[in-house]
């Protein structure tokens, strides 16, 4: 049968619906790897055996009963991130706030999931309320680079990325409010796509940044990736800002892609993603995929987008302000934790003890942030001056986007550094996230490919694809026949993993 | 709590004071369901029985904007003559409260969705005041906090508080007016005409039952002195959660008082929430505003701008009813009424419940009379509101009804509604359960008639002899003996028939 953790969730899916293998024994595969490997990993928080098994089960039963696939990925196992709401399983955002805390309800990303046979394996790591680059700033410690375990997986999704880089799961759910899925893509040589904003809906999705967060797929390919796109994309009444419009054909056009021919799409290369504070091997690794690209037809342009320069500092205004807002709720009246009721305690000097112990300096440090930008007099100097800097960005997006199809950079500046090293400085940390935060300020739709490893440390570098809002496709197409071109010579980037522990 | 406050004599206060008035309308809809939800919008229940994730701020969960309650705030919009926006956008009021279950609440700030209108009211002796609305704007209610143990109810020296979260997300709509001013003497009269127009026509709107004694209208009463003639306003206290017409009235008297005194004994006013306690019908200290509160409003991410178009808002204008003062005008005219009788029936809350009274089929006279003389006196007795008395229309005209075809004697008409807001039931089942119909068998009659004639029999010849008036002696015994249930007019006719002078 072969170690099934290793093929691809398209190659699974195909396995189980034909009936070559049981669904149930490949969440098993994946089960047993995540046993064997997770303890050194640790990309889960919550592993649910019973539950995982008996979707699985579910699945195999509709197909022996001659049922056509739910979906295309109908029985394959998947890593939903932590920050998804879930019925049956602990949703803790990677907080002590939300210890142990299991919902009455389903995100609509879950729901759609379950319904399409997807085998939910758990709940992946993640830096506290999805704020990091790292994962280091869970609650329930960091999770490790399968590529060099003494290395981040990337932030604030690192637990799906190494879940996938690992082998633990072929497919992974993150969530995109800064970078969060491109950026642990590109450094544990994954992909990961941000859909345009209100393509998935946010309906469950624990909020970090209402008008920046979107969830969105991960796989090891774009096949892989595209295909549960589309099964998690889509128009949803329960949230207000999704799209009410079909769903971009992504599927098709990773299909397309992977003809290998770009004829006639034009490319435009951010002038502004690089230079000074890029890793040398990283931006060596991205001019080969553009070299890559031109090769396969791509009309190849420089295009400058000067405001993005203004975007992180406009990132930093914007998210904390919601985020100050989203977390209010988190006053342990309802749920959650609840530090201090000994029956002396006002309810007001309960809440604050609660958040003082439930928070992490991150977290904390974001809402006063938020809570500083938004005061009154501030206001218009902060929350209102990035709001009108994200005008600028969009049109910079949309200028650029009357000249090429689709925008390319690097994913994120270096490779993964070490776990520690950004720790003490926030401002480094921020940094991971430059290349990326634009297409959340726009809502444009936006992914990263892995595109070869750095000379100089041997680690995986991400190709950006970024293409217009709705048009999401493109940038599958391009991704599609860039990995085509990429894994000619050498095989699939993602086997190229050292085997963990070893 | 607090010592009695000084008062100032109210002549005095508006011999050397101007008042301004500052007026806040909390309205809850009567839509089906909740603003941002599909929870049931009911009043009362079993506490947290009509919840869901939404309403309960559950992490993850969205609100989705309820079309009937962006309608039916229009359209009080367009009855207060107000502009309708183009465009609006939802913010959020950033505050912690425990019965806030998202620690925000999601209100409209600087773009609400009507703006700019007025309101005329008319006062006791006619006159009409133009009361100018600033705004009206859309949000949702708080749960409700029972503090349990205080000695008032209130938060100060309570064990502890129990939440109930079935009234979280109920929709509202809060008119503002803008500054009242030159209303001088008759300050508190506007503010209950105000009030009470307000009422009417959100009544005639449909939009809301209206009822202040379950909070589902709710005054908070901004009132400030300036010296007469000043142009600056003074420092302004503000009582909350007035819950009845005459409260309103009697609230902005009180703080009129307490401030002409605290003023003219060269103190300075508290800018401060205060209570209005029904009971001695005065205001005390609540919470201290002594630096503003600052709510750090923004626009709300999670829900789209709204942008009704012109050509529904033209059609909404086209479902408006015909407004009370249109009615009262109407009414005029079609029942024949003086000004002061109209003053008296608008006076006494009775115009709608006379005009329903007619509509049921009463004779405007008729109706008019049961409800500015005897419901007006029940309603004064049993200490509501005329129109909160347990009687509709409809069965007024019912007991009218009664009375006409001669089944009931104006009495026993009165002991049938006595039966009826008793909660006895129907009109007719009164009748029935109090054995209340008229005796107008004549041959019953005759035999009492015969009895008392035969008792009385130096009586009867002196009718006999032509002395008629002494047959009110024969009538009075004969209601006396059928317990006041025959008709005395009937009576009459027969006795004086018995004795031949007929």
């Amino acid at each position: 049968m072969g170690d099934l953790t290793r093929l691809t969730a398209a190659e699974l899916a195909a396995k189980v619906h034909a009936r070559e293998v049981t669904a149930v024994e490949v969440a098993q595969a994946h089960l047993d790897r995540i046993a064997a490997v997770d303890g050194r990993v640790h990309a889960f928080l919550h592993v649910d055996h019973e539950g995982a098994l008996a979707s699985a089960r579910a699945v195999d039963e509709a197909l022996d009963a001659g049922q056509a696939p739910a979906s295309p990925l109908a029985g394959v196992p998947l890593a939903l991130k932590d920050v998804f709401t879930t019925r049956d399983m602990p949703t803790t955002c990677g907080s002590k706030m939300l210890e142990g805390w299991v919902p009455p309800y389903d995100a609509t990303v879950t729901r759609r999931l379950r319904e399409a046979g997807v085998v939910i394996l758990g709940k992946t790591n993640m830096d506290e309320f999805a704020m990091g680059s790292s994962t280091e700033n869970s609650a329930y410690g960091p999770t490790r680079n399968p590529w060099d375990l003494d290395r981040i997986p990337g932030g604030s999704g690192g637990g799906s990325s190494a879940a996938l880089a690992a082998f633990e799961a072929p497919l992974a759910i993150g969530t995109d409010t800064g970078g969060s899925i491109r950026q642990p893509g590109a450094v544990t040589g994954t992909v990961g796509a941000k859909p345009t904003y209100g393509g998935v809906s946010r309906y469950g999705l624990v909020a970090f940044s209402s008008s920046l967060d979107q969830g969105g797929p991960c796989g090891r390919t774009v096949l892989d990736t595209a295909l549960l796109h589309e099964v998690i994309a889509g128009y949803d009444p329960l949230d207000s800002t999704s799209i009410d419009a079909p769903v971009p054909p992504v599927v098709a056009a990773a299909r397309e892609g992977a003809a290998g021919d770009l004829a006639g799409v034009r490319v435009g290369v951010v002038r502004e993603f690089a230079g000074e504070g890029y890793q040398p091997g990283v931006l060596a690794a991205f001019h080969a995929a553009v070299e890559q690209l031109r090769a396969l037809g791509a009309e190849v342009v420089e295009v400058s987008c000067p405001n993005f320069t203004y975007a992180l500092p406009a990132y930093y205004l914007i998210a904390p302000s919601e985020c100050s807002s989203n977390l209010a709720r988190f006053d342990a009246m309802r749920y959650g934790l609840r530090v201090g009721d000994d029956g002396s305690r006002s309810a007001e000097e309960v809440m604050a003890l609660t958040r003082e112990a439930g928070f992490g300096p991150e977290v904390k440090r974001r809402i006063m942030i938020g809570t500083y930008a938004l005061s009154s007099g501030y206001y218009d100097a902060y929350y209102g001056q990035a709001q009108k800097v994200r005008t600028l960005i969009s049109r910079d997006f949309a200028a650029a986007f009357e000249r090429v199809d689709v925008l390319v950079s690097p994913t994120t500046p270096t490779t993964a550094f070490r776990i520690g090293e950004r720790a003490d400085d926030p401002m480094a940390m921020y940094l991971s996230d430059l290349c990326t935060i634009p297409s959340n300020l726009a809502g444009n739709a936006s992914m990263s490919v892995p595109c070869g490893l750095a000379e100089e440390d041997g680690l995986p570098v991400g190709l950006q694809i970024m293409a217009p809002a709705m048009q999401d496709h493109r940038m599958y197409r391009v991704a599609a026949a860039y990995e085509v071109a990429r894994d000619a010579g050498a095989g699939r980037l993602s086997d190229r993993v050292p085997e963990v522990g070893a | 709590m607090t010592a009695t406050a000084e008062l100032m004599d109210y002549s005095d206060v508006v011999a050397r004071f101007d008042p301004v008035l500052g007026l806040e309308v909390h309205v809850e809809l009567s839509t089906a369901t909740k603003m941002f939800c599909g929870c049931a919008n009911v009043f009362g229940g079993e506490p947290n029985t009509r919840v869901c994730p939404t309403c309960l701020g559950l992490p993850g969960s969205l609100p989705a904007v309820n079309g009937r309650a962006v309608e039916s705030a229009i359209r009080i919009g367009l009855a207060l003559n107000c502009q309708i926006a183009e465009w609006c956008r939802f913010a959020r009021k950033n505050y912690f409260y425990p019965d806030m279950p998202k620690n925000f609440q999601t209100s409209q700030y600087d773009e609400p969705i009507a703006f700019d209108g007025y309101l005329d009211v008319v006062l006791e002796d006619g006159e009409i005041f133009r009361v100018g609305i600033e705004r009206a704007h859309m949000e949702e209610d708080t749960g409700k906090s029972l503090h349990v143990g205080g000695a008032t109810g209130r938060i100060h020296g309570a064990e502890h508080s129990l939440l109930d979260y079935n009234r979280a997300g109920v929709p509202l709509i809060e008119i503002v007016t803008k500054p009242i001013t030159g209303a001088g003497e008759r300050a508190p009269e506007v503010a209950r005409a105000y009030v009470t127009a307000l009422r009417d026509l959100l009544r005639a709107l449909d939009v809301s039952d209206v009822r202040m004694d379950q909070g589902s209208l709710r005054c908070d009463a901004n009132v400030s002195l300036m010296p007469k003639g000043a142009e600056v306003f003074g420092t302004r206290s503000e009582t909350k959660n007035v819950n009845s017409l005459r409260s309103v009235e009697r609230a902005v008297r009180y703080e009129m008082c307490r401030q002409g005194a605290v003023l003219t004994a060269g103190g300075t006013v508290v800018q401060e929430t205060r209570h209005f306690d029904e009971a001695t019908g005065s205001t005390s200290s609540g919470r201290r505003k002594e630096t503003a509160e600052d709510y750090r409003y923004f626009p709300e991410p999670d829900l789209v701008p709204i942008a009704p178009a012109r050509e529904w808002v033209e059609e909404l204008r086209t479902t408006l009813p015909e407004l009370p003062w249109e009615r009262r005008r109407r009414a005029k005219e079609e029942w024949g009424l003086s000004d002061a009788e109209l003053r008296d029936l608008v006076n006494a809350g009775a115009l709608e419940l006379v005009a329903e009274t007619v509509e049921a089929g009463a004779a405007p006279g008729e109706a008019r009379s049961w409800w500015v003389s005897y419901l007006a006196q029940q309603a004064n007795v049993r200490g509501v509101e005329l129109g909160d008395l347990e009687i509709t229309p409809v069965q007024v005209a019912r007991v009218t009804a009664l009375v006409a075809e001669g089944s009931l004697t104006n009495k026993l008409a009165r002991q049938v509604v006595d039966g009826v807001l008793d909660g006895e039931g129907e009109p007719d089942e009164v009748v029935e359960k109090r054995g209340l119909k008229v005796v107008s068998d004549d041959s019953a009659l005759l035999t009492a008639i015969d009895e008392a004639l035969a008792a009385n029999a130096d009586v009867a010849d002196k009718i006999r002899s032509g002395k008629v008036a002494a047959a009110g002696a024969i009538v009075g015994a004969v209601m006396k003996a059928t317990k006041g249930q025959a008709d005395a007019k009937r009576v009459r006719e027969l006795v004086l028939q018995r004795c031949g002078q007929s």
